[in-house]
């Protein structure tokens, strides 16, 4: 993210009325929920200040919106969201005014000006399946996804389809969606995901990209900052978890006293997201602290882990239906084999030799 | 292969796969055993067969004194591993979900540290065992591949339980697959080895205490 012909953050927040000391409480705030030391908070203000206002291409593929709705509402207006300003968004459908022609003309300008240094942000997923499945202006999403990629300087794989594949992988993925990295193989893609993504994980990611460059990813592609911790270690109702109780329905006693959501099907010990530290709504809450188990949304294939309310440890296809047929075969067969082997009994008695001490004595040493 | 789809396989077709083989295994053999009965003792017994059968099935629960003085290592870990292996697999509350589902009988769990406890206990007992059989040289003549195989299938599923509940090494998903995968290796192994003497266990109790319950013939 180098020579742009655009104010830096700085001066685009000064611009904005943003005084230092609420710049550096943001900061601050950044700096703690992306685990960095307090020593890095001079240097994250220093390096955002600095940071020019790199061009941003937004790509809606096979997505609900959810994403940019997350990022969009839930936190507006706050200093996340003028950070969001400071950076210069040229083309999102839901955002921009223009549409048509007009919009299209604003991404191919936006491409050619910053070639090699925009940041391209998709949601959604692409479609293999059938090219007519989703288009933008007649172009399909694959098309224009490999287009915008060629000259992007870094691709932020926004939300679990676009990530992951999300929803429209599903069971039995009709489109055949496939996920960002599926495709892309020579960029340097963050995956940030989520169904849909915390805001201030949205925010902190672009800050983190503008400020230091790349995060440091964990193996499924996503920051470490914000996707190391695992929600079941992190979770507030954990001690419960550890005495045994659980709440056995959304509306009996257990559930009224706050106990457990294992057994109603929360994913949280398989899942990594900061849902439980950094919260929604602007710190209010989250899923399970609403009395919802955690459906582990910022997890691969998070859709076919058999069932959202049903607990992690049960399988997919075994039903007690299975069981009940394999005892029925079960009992058919050993009849079967208990009558082969009494017809063999019969058959040895009808044959039977007189057996000496010598061959005894061969039979125990064999 | 990713860990999502791992986990999906192991949890999905894999576990309904060894799940069929164990129940179809188990239930064949005890239909062979049960189907093929014994020769029919004609004389009228004294004493009551089955009751003594049955409490033969209980007595033997007893430590017995003579085989404690000779071989306490084995009566010890041997009792704290059935035990704690009884705990873990029908006490814990994720294990008694997936019995809920499969068979619809529940019963209350008791606190996961308790159950990891058992888990550790469990894991020592056997360890100590095995060390136990390698060392004695009379267990290890009379140990065979078969042995040692039972012993690893049981204790792997132990310890990748452990190591999925402590978050140890790999992702959970890995972790939660590789428990799933090791438990149905168990399972399909288990009604063609050792291993059916879960079973098989109260049948030879049973007969044994039915011929001690003869108490000759009645007159």
């Amino acid at each position: 993210m180098t020579q742009f012909n655009m104010p830096t953050v700085g001066e685009q927040l000064r611009e904005n009325g943003i005084s230092r000391r609420a710049f550096l409480k943001f900061c601050g705030l950044l700096a703690s929920s992306m685990a960095l030391a307090p020593s890095m908070i001079p240097k994250l203000a220093e390096a955002l200040e600095k940071a020019t206002r790199p061009s941003v291409i937004w790509l809606s593929f096979q997505e609900c919106t959810g994403c940019a709705e997350s990022i969009t509402r839930a936190h507006s207006p706050s200093l996340e969201g003028l950070i969001f300003d400071t950076i210069s968004l040229d083309y999102q459908h839901t955002l921009q005014a223009a549409a048509g022609e007009a919009a299209e003309q604003a991404r191919d300008e936006a491409m050619q000006a910053n070639y090699g240094k925009y940041v391209l942000i998709v949601d959604g997923s692409i479609p293999l399946g059938n090219a007519g499945y989703s288009t933008i202006a007649g172009v399909s999403n694959l098309d224009m996804l490999k287009q915008v990629a060629k000259g992007a300087a870094a691709i932020i794989a926004l939300g679990t389809c676009a990530a992951y594949g999300g929803l429209p992988q599903a069971n039995p993925n009709p489109t055949g969606a496939v996920a960002v990295a599926d495709i892309i193989k020579d960029k340097p893609i963050i995956n940030v995901p989520g169904c849909p993504p915390i805001p201030v994980v949205i925010t902190g990611v672009i800050a983190h990209f503008l400020a230091f460059g790349l995060p440091a990813l964990d193996h499924l592609g996503r920051p470490k900052a914000f996707y190391g911790q695992n929600i079941h270690d992190r979770c507030y109702r954990r001690p419960f978890y550890e005495r045994g109780l659980f709440a056995e329905t959304f509306d009996d006693e257990g559930a009224k006293q706050g106990w457990c959501l294992y057994k109603l099907g929360c994913k949280g010990p398989i899942t990594y997201n900061a849902c439980a530290t950094t919260k929604w709504n602007d710190g209010t809450s989250f899923p399970i602290e609403s009395g919802h188990g955690c459906i582990g949304c910022s997890e691969p294939g998070f859709w076919d882990f058999g069932g959202l309310y049903n607990p992690v440890s049960l399988p997919s296809s075994l039903s007690s239906q299975h069981v009940v047929f394999a005892t029925g075969i079960g009992v058919a067969a050993g009849v079967a084999i208990a009558a082969l082997n009494k017809q063999a009994k019969q058959q040895a008695k009808q044959t039977r030799e007189p057996v000496n001490v010598d061959q005894l004595n061969r039979e125990v040493q064999l | 292969m990713s860990d999502v789809l791992f986990l999906q396989w192991v949890k999905g077709p894999l576990f309904s796969i060894a799940v069929m083989i164990f129940v179809i295994g188990v239930v064949l053999r005890l239909a062979e055993i049960l189907s093929l009965g014994r020769a029919k003792n004609l004389a009228v017994p004294k004493g009551n067969p089955s009751l003594g059968g049955w409490r033969e099935i209980g007595r033997r629960f007893k430590v017995d004194q003579g085989t404690f003085q000779q071989n306490k290592i084995t009566v010890i870990a041997g009792y704290v591993f059935h035990v704690g292996l009884f705990i873990v697999m029908f006490l814990l509350a994720a294990h008694i979900a997936l019995i809920k589902h499969s068979l619809g009988v529940s019963w209350p769990n008791l606190p996961t540290p308790v159950v990891d406890m058992a888990a550790v206990l469990s894991m020592l007992a056997l360890v100590v065992l095995l060390i136990d059989r390698l060392s004695q040289p009379v267990k290890r003549f009379l140990s065979r591949r078969n042995d040692y195989l039972v012993w690893v299938a049981t204790f792997l599923p132990l310890l990748t339980g452990y190591m999925t509940y402590h978050h140890l090494w790999l992702s959970p998903q890995w972790l939660l697959g590789l428990h799933i995968l090791s438990v149905e290796a168990l399972l399909v192994l288990f009604p063609f080895s050792k291993l059916m003497h879960t079973f098989t266990l109260f049948l030879s109790r049973w007969y044994n205490g039915a011929s001690m319950g003869l108490r000759g013939v009645k007159s």
